[in-house]
């Protein structure tokens, strides 16, 4: 029963050129969406992972256009046996566009089997989900992927 | 609105030994990013889950920090490999400090 997971998707039902004017309206509401920026991402990110990452290993899968910015479904799944010896220790995840750059961070164990998690975030507007991970070596790996918005889920 | 917020979590019951199983997880909660306006142009103050942490047997297994951009009602899924049979604790931590638990059991056969 998967659909008991599920909260029931709101029906918004808007033309394109509905969609559009909101567009320019919710723009126009929200004069403090953006402040984070690809830098304050960056940032945030090399304080989280303390070594350089090499692109690699990591992988994003998402849709490319979200109609709705407030929940983007994003799976980061990322290379490695996830063994006692070898395994993810950690994954961050970060958007360069929102309000905030921070998305969330997650601690994995060998335990695990499969080093993939699922989420579903906010997208103030089209913007690039950036994903590090952390090995157990001290090695970090990271994937960038953009992420198109039609509507931004910032609730102004 | 405490009592509106309800973990839901999907385990399968059993699974084979090593067997690596995908758990699913939803709490109802409205992630207040702290960033939003009412209708008098004050700030709705934050409130959101920030911590999600899963123990199997007492250790702990996987653990989420979560920031004001996760989407309202957090679902999460992240997998897991049966070794043993054993029960899984789950547990929201609000910004509040109030925490919600779930437990769920699963039988390796």
């Amino acid at each position: 029963m998967t659909e008991s997971l599920h909260l029931p998707r709101r029906q918004t039902g808007v033309s394109r050129r509905q969609a559009v004017a909101a567009l320019g309206a919710a723009a126009a509401l929200m004069p403090f969406a953006a402040s984070a920026s690809p830098e304050t991402a960056k940032k945030l990110l090399s304080e989280l992972a303390k070594a350089e990452p090499k692109a690699g290993k990591v992988q994003i899968k998402t849709q490319e256009i979200a109609e709705n910015g407030n929940t983007v479904p994003v799976t980061i799944a990322v290379e490695s046996p996830m063994t006692e010896k070898d395994y993810v220790k950690a994954i961050h995840v970060v958007a360069d566009r929102n309000p905030q750059p921070g998305v969330a961070s997650f601690l994995l164990t060998p335990a695990n089997g499969k080093a993939e998690v699922q989420l579903r975030m906010r997208m103030a507007e089209t913007q690039n989900i950036i994903a590090v991970a952390e090995m157990n070596d001290g090695t970090t790996w990271t994937a960038t992927r953009e992420v198109k918005v039609t509507i931004g889920g910032c609730g102004g | 609105m405490a009592e509106d917020i309800k973990p839901r979590i999907r385990v399968p019951q059993s699974a084979k030994k090593d067997e690596i199983i995908e758990i699913k997880t939803l709490i109802s909660h409205p992630m207040e990013s702290g960033q939003r306006k009412d209708s008098q142009g004050k700030t709705i103050p934050r409130k959101i889950i920030n911590k999600m942490t899963v123990a199997f047997n007492g250790k702990q297994v996987f653990e989420a920090k979560l920031e004001p951009a996760i989407s309202a009602n957090p679902y999460l899924s992240f997998f897991l490999k049966c070794t043993q049979s054993g029960s899984l604790e789950f547990a929201w931590t609000d910004d509040d400090g109030s925490t919600y638990k779930a437990t769920q059991a699963i039988t390796v056969a």
